[in-house]
């Protein structure tokens, strides 16, 4: 165990505890703001009852997404300086854009929007929820395109030993990153569309209240239409890890070896044949590469090493995404489906929409894992290695200390936030008001 | 470009600490000069709608250190690891508290995340740059407290400027209180910081040093300025005159950094290539306005002064 160890555990334990976080705000600020769209079209109170609801418990998430998040763009420069000096030139730049054009755009909105219910005009309110849920997904956005360039570099050339950019634009439009981006945020609008399915699934077995099938109607559409964008810019992503990341995709597939035809392995000694070749090239013979395979073509290329990432969590988190993931978009089919003109919601679906909170979150955990352990050893694909982004300077002892902080902080955090947004869940929506709400000062925003 | 990015950089770190500064200051004071919750939320919806937005000049900040001189980002946080650990620490625990608190049914945690939240970083933000800057632990020492003075006061006029009733009477003393920490160390940390006598006075800084000792004089100054228009209950200059000393400081001290980033290291070798600076240019060129617009336009809409609600 060694320094580098522990700054990859907490890079690891920061950034996917970040992102338990980050697919709520994305997915639940566009239905809050669509609550309140409906409330602002229809005049109907129980929209705004909602939309006051679901803010509430947006809220309670946003702030962890957000204070979860500068520690990130801390973390690269006190932990991965090495790397930070190397990409700087052209992984800070969409860093930078996300900071003036999105998170500026989000808080600011944000604060408008909780204080401003009896300081705005309405319309101007609403403008203001949109703004911060448009904010939000182009964050997603420049973070993504940032993370799509360590694993396909494009648009730089190396001098002195750094990167430098020559073509902004390339990176912006990084075919990586064009396929990760509606994968990434497709699938937070289906952990959203989850949450709110679970919320709704328990008031319906508490209440059977017409205003609740209603909701888990709309979370359905919202999470089968996302769940259709996911799988379809998962086939796009796993087209482009086949010329791009072979390295990956070979260990995610269980292929030791260079093979035409390759059959899909559901757990080992199960197999689908073929399948493989068909999804990664749309031809259901063509060649797949095998681990070994590029582990020796790698050698010719970047000299003698290791340069298989592990080979457990790649392959098994690849099927624990396709997996959760495509159980939790069935689940929002058949829900439709049921409940199709008008029928009733059965007990039972109620029941089982509650699954559909940890589900969703577990595949978007995995599909990480996948992406970002799947790209080990380097940090940056054929560039730099993990081994050689690591801050010098900082101790075991130090990144010790800090791990330990983040890890019993956020831990702490993290039941402090499941106690609260299970408390308002069950609290349930506040009691229509004598006076307009609108014009009445809102506390349970606020401070 | 070099240059105009280094000075972007200071733009957006001063923003930062006048900004941040009052809602640090906010977090500190809330606990003396609010009795019981009606008051403490009357102090903190002060900050409520803004307080994020002023976090993200910070974001903004490291950002473009990021993206325009990835050597001296890396360098600072990098030896700085275990402060800026407590600062991360500091901001977390401030955030979570800020949000959670009306939301919670006794908010006793989230008060004191919000207290050591705002102590944490208003401290250790200024212990980090005196100890670049001069290298000693005294330095540093000296730094953080007079940096967290200076928030302090600087909350406290803000207080003073944008509530009413008791609070608002308790926010001037405060201030008042405040001063007599803040303008002694104010002295002791800005002439040690303008005349280079630290332990590490740099080398062939000269000239710099001459000019540099101009902005920690006007912030000095500025601040004398302040505690005599808090005194006369002028709480809108004070506050001007406030947010102008933590502007003028943060001005001395890039003034310093400009010769050397970091110990070792020069702009030029820090710096992103000309292609990279560019584009940056052209993007907060076209950014940047909107979004002092529409902060501007945040504080125009929450511009009366925040009352008691029971």
């Amino acid at each position: 165990m060694d320094a580098l160890d522990l700054a990859r555990w907490q890079f690891g334990v920061t950034t996917v505890y970040h992102f338990l976080f980050v697919p709520l705000t994305i997915g639940l600020g566009v239905f809050v703001a669509g609550l309140q769209t409906a409330w602002h079209l229809t005049g109907e109170e129980h929209y705004l009852r909602l939309t006051k609801f679901f803010g509430k418990l947006f809220l309670i998430n946003f702030a962890m997404g957000v204070v979860t998040g500068i520690v990130q763009e801390f973390q690269f420069g006190m932990n991965w300086s090495e790397y930070s000096t190397f990409v700087g030139d052209v992984f800070g730049a969409p860093l930078a854009m996300e900071a003036l054009l999105a998170f500026f755009m989000e808080s600011t909105f944000l604060g408008l929007w909780i204080f401003g219910w009896d300081r705005l005009p309405k319309r101007v309110h609403l403008a203001c929820i949109w703004a911060a849920a448009i904010g939000s997904n182009l964050s997603a956005y420049f973070i993504l395109a940032a993370n799509a360039w360590m694993k396909h570099p494009v648009g730089y050339e190396v001098v002195d030993g750094r990167a430098r950019m020559t073509d902004l634009w390339a990176v912006l439009t990084n075919s990586t990153a064009l396929a990760q981006v509606p994968h990434v945020i497709g699938a937070s609008f289906v952990v959203a569309g989850g949450f709110v399915l679970a919320v709704s699934g328990y008031w319906l077995l508490r209440t059977r209240a017409d205003m609740w099938r209603g909701v888990a109607r709309a979370a359905l559409v919202m999470t089968a239409v996302a769940g259709a964008v996911v799988v379809g810019s998962g086939d796009m992503s796993a087209k482009l890890a086949h010329e791009q990341q072979p390295m990956k995709l070979a260990v995610a597939e269980g292929l030791e070896r260079d093979t035409a035809g390759a059959p899909f392995t559901i757990a080992p000694g199960i197999e689908i044949p073929k399948v493989v070749s068909f999804l990664s090239t749309g031809d259901f013979d063509a060649t797949v590469q095998g681990a070994e395979d590029v582990q020796r073509r790698f050698e010719e290329l970047f000299g003698p090493g290791d340069y298989r990432p592990d080979q457990g969590v790649v392959f098994w988190s690849y099927r624990v995404m396709l997996g959760l993931g495509m159980v939790t978009v069935g689940l929002s089919v058949l829900g439709l489906w049921l409940t199709r003109r008008r029928r009733p919601m059965p007990g039972w679906l109620a029941r089982l929409f509650v699954l559909a909170l940890p589900l969703p979150l577990a595949a978007v955990i995995a599909g990480w894992l996948l992406s970002e352990v799947g790209r080990q050893p380097w940090t940056v694909a054929g560039e730099l290695l993990t081994a050689a982004s690591v801050s010098p300077g900082v101790s075991l002892a130090e990144v010790a200390v800090s791990l330990t902080i983040f890890t019993l902080l956020y831990g702490a955090l993290a039941v402090a936030e499941a106690v609260l947004l299970t408390r308002h869940v069950r609290g349930g929506l506040e009691a229509p008001e004598p006076v307009p709400a609108a014009e009445k000062l809102e506390p349970s925003l606020m401070y | 470009m070099i240059d105009l990015w280094f000075v972007i950089i200071a733009f957006l770190w001063s923003g930062y600490f006048v900004l941040e500064g009052f809602d640090f200051g906010v977090g500190l004071l809330a606990p003396f000069v609010s009795r019981g919750g009606a008051e403490q939320r009357q102090t903190l919806r002060t900050i409520g709608p803004v307080w994020d937005g002023n976090e993200v000049w910070l974001i903004t900040a490291v950002g473009a250190m990021f993206a325009a001189f990835p050597a001296w980002y890396s360098g600072l946080f990098s030896t700085f690891y275990l402060p800026v650990v407590l600062i991360l620490v500091g901001l977390i625990v401030r955030g979570v508290g800020l949000e959670w608190r009306g939301k919670v049914s006794d908010p006793f945690w989230c008060d004191l995340g919000i207290l050591i939240g705002s102590a944490l970083p208003a401290f250790l933000w200024g212990a980090v740059f005196a100890d670049l800057l001069l290298d000693s632990a005294l330095a540093a020492v000296v730094g953080g407290t007079f940096t967290l003075a200076l928030c302090a006061l600087h909350g406290a006029v803000f207080l003073a400027l944008r509530t009413d009733g008791r609070v608002r009477h308790r926010a001037r003393v405060a201030a008042l209180a405040m001063s007599a920490a803040a303008l002694p160390l104010a002295v002791i940390a800005l002439s040690s910081l303008g005349s280079g006598l630290g332990a590490g006075g740099r080398q062939g800084a000269g000239l710099v040093l001459e000019l540099g000792s101009l902005p920690a004089l006007a912030a000095m100054g500025t601040l004398a300025a302040a505690v005599a228009l808090v005194w006369r209950r002028r709480e809108g200059w004070a506050f001007t005159a406030t947010a102008a000393a933590t502007v003028l400081t943060s001005v001395a001290v890039f003034a310093r950094l400009r010769v050397a980033p970091l110990p070792g290291l020069t702009l030029a070798e820090a710096a992103s290539g000309p292609y990279t600076l560019t584009m940056l240019t052209w993007i907060g060129l076209i950014t940047l306005p909107f979004v002092l617009v529409y902060q501007g336009w945040t504080y125009w809409v929450f511009r009366k002064r925040v009352s008691l609600v029971h």
